[in-house]
């Protein structure tokens, strides 16, 4: 079901966490609220879901506005960043929680625990308490437990920020697989731009209490709005007020100056398993730093001191 | 001896989870004869002593001290009144730590620090307050002087701390996120109480109810002023006991002091184990 939010609002004290946000979210699509910390992502899921009144605005999902409806009746999946386990309860009654509060009879429930425990891998260990899990196993119950009472929509609230990162990798392309599965309108909120890329079809970046940019990963990427989302998107290097990109840098041998291109004395080469990073300064003193390919690293030989040429990108500028 | 937050916290750093280092061997030998003898002499000898005088009759002697009818009525009014006062005290306990962790009012630092002052006060300085309160000619215009109901409130107001206090701290440490997720499921704020709250809540709980209980079998000094001691009727076992030393019944004294001893053990083992079983799997 599509979610729509309308120019909200929301004050801690003196703190504007959201300044008139409005976001659209089409019915079935995944979609990450990415920003960094403070800048009002999960503050704005928490408004989706109940667990945080606007102060102004309003929200709907599929069509019915239910800004003054509590979080028990709106139909909503969450997951919570530390997944709140119940953890008095076994990893069955946990996901069964949500069908016994429906008073749901015993059989149904049965079936439904069952059919997710195998959607989430959790067969065998229904009968296990929350202390007995791993991180990822605890990600997996909270996720069963939230698709339970079948939700409209699910919301993750920074779904793999307390995984290690091999977890992280696999319940990423986990998560996406299921999405392609079940088709629920999904929006999870991370602080991590390739997270968002990798698991998002659609991004909406915050910052400040305000949305900056709505696109693909690719849009994003490729043309950003200002220099917020520029930046945190990917790497830049800063000349002035204009911004490049590393891998726009291109790197020739020495004295080639074909159109353009720039005297450069290589600081350092750092070799980071599939890319290299080459840090340069250029003839005016400004140090920029050029992600490269192993393979120009080898046929340039690059080493430190030496003198090469660069070709800069056009920049980019934000007024 | 009950699983209160202490407890388990010792539990936690104890070092035979941590694993000590070799040369903390003599250390721990030492540390636990020390032990030994600081209980043995606070604790175990005076109740073998104790023991030992209750026996000292024979067992015939022994059951004739614990079942003369004052004895019993002593007893029974001992035990009914606790009973009372740790129900009460379970729900009104968990009450005011609720409100105290989660509710925000002016005042509340005062408030908090008010919950102790049962512990702090004298037991017979809070038996001169209520009798000043409660007595005859009290502000209050209420006189409960030397009924059963004065022996209640003098239990319960030199109890009151043990259920807050073995409560709040679980309240603070309990994860809200566990209760917004019950709500996000669709449980009202009542199922969400019952079936996330107060499970959590339990073993705190029981054991601050322990607690309180095994204090009212022996409280004496706040009810001794208040209930005027009346035999048969607010006499408990605690002013039994003192009453039969004064007339150098010593060994009737130690007898029915023996089956406070038993009672008070008995409920703390039961509080225990329940609570245990509540939280085997809370970690």
């Amino acid at each position: 079901m599509a979610i729509e939010v309308h120019n909200v609002t929301k004050r801690f004290g003196s703190f504007t966490a959201l300044d008139d946000v409005s976001v659209t979210v089409k019915d079935g699509a995944l979609m990450a609220l990415l920003g960094p910390s403070g800048s009002g992502k999960s503050t704005l899921l928490r408004i989706i879901a109940g667990l945080e009144t606007p102060d102004a605005g309003n929200v709907s999902i599929a069509g019915q506005d239910l800004t003054a409806a509590p979080a028990r009746t709106r139909g909503v999946g969450f997951v919570f960043q530390h997944y709140a386990p119940f953890k008095h309860m076994t990893v069955y009654d946990n996901v069964a929680f949500g069908l016994t509060v429906r008073r749901a009879s015993k059989n149904e429930v049965n079936e439904r625990v069952g059919e997710l425990l195998s959607l989430v891998r959790l067969d065998g260990l229904a009968k296990r308490y929350p202390s007995q899990l791993s991180g990822g196993q605890l990600q997996r119950m909270a996720l069963a437990r939230a698709l339970a009472p079948q939700p409209k929509v699910l919301l993750l609230d920074e779904p793999f920020g307390a995984l290690d990162v091999q977890v992280r990798g696999e319940l990423r392309e986990w998560l996406r697989r299921l999405h392609e599965e079940i088709h629920v309108t999904t929006i999870f909120v991370t602080h991590d731009q390739e997270e968002a890329m990798d698991v998002a079809g659609q991004i909406v970046v915050m910052n400040g209490g305000r949305i900056e940019q709505t696109g693909t990963p690719r849009e994003l990427y490729e043309q950003p709005v200002n220099e917020f989302v520029m930046s945190f998107i990917g790497p830049v290097n800063r000349l002035g007020d204009a911004l490049l990109r590393p891998h726009d840098i291109q790197i020739l041998p020495g004295g080639d100056f074909a159109s353009g291109a720039v005297e450069a004395l290589v600081r350092r080469v750092v070799h980071l398993g599939f890319e290299v990073r080459v840090e340069l300064t250029l003839p005016d003193g400004r140090d920029i730093w050029a992600q490269v390919t192993r393979e120009t690293t080898a046929e340039l030989e690059l080493e430190e001191g030496q003198i090469l040429s660069a070709r800069l990108p056009t920049p980019r500028l934000f007024a | 001896m009950s699983p209160g937050p202490v407890s388990q916290a010792l539990e936690r750093h104890s070092p035979r989870r941590r694993g000590l280092p070799a040369g903390g061997r003599s250390a721990t030998a030492l540390g636990n004869g020390l032990l030994a003898g600081y209980l043995s002499v606070l604790v175990l000898l005076p109740v073998s002593a104790l023991l030992a005088s209750a026996a000292s009759g024979g067992s015939a002697a022994f059951w004739q001290s614990v079942s003369g009818p004052e004895a019993v009525a002593a007893l029974k009014l001992t035990l009914v009144a606790s009973a009372i006062v740790v129900v009460v005290n379970a729900l009104f306990g968990t009450l005011i730590a609720w409100v105290l962790v989660r509710d925000e009012f002016p005042g509340k630092r005062v408030v908090n620090a008010l919950i102790d002052l049962p512990f702090a006060l004298p037991t017979v300085v809070a038996g001169v307050v209520l009798l000043a309160l409660y007595g005859k000619g009290g502000p209050a215009g209420i006189d409960i002087t030397f009924t059963r109901a004065a022996v209640g409130l003098a239990l319960l107001f030199v109890t009151l701390p043990f259920v807050v206090r073995s409560v709040q701290p679980v309240l603070i440490e309990l994860d809200r996120s566990m209760e917004e997720a019950a709500g996000s499921l669709g449980a009202g704020s009542w199922t969400v109480f019952r079936r996330i709250v107060l499970p959590n809540l339990t073993p705190a709980i029981l054991s601050g109810a322990a607690l309180s209980f095994a204090r009212a079998l022996g409280e004496f000094g706040s009810v001794v002023l208040i209930s005027g001691n009346l035999p048969f009727k607010t006499e408990v076992g605690s002013v039994y006991i003192f009453n039969q030393v004064e007339n150098d019944n010593v060994a009737a004294a130690a007898s029915v002091s023996v089956v406070l001893l038993a009672c008070a053990l008995v409920v703390l083992g039961a509080m225990t184990w329940l609570s245990r079983r509540g939280s085997a799997h809370g970690g």
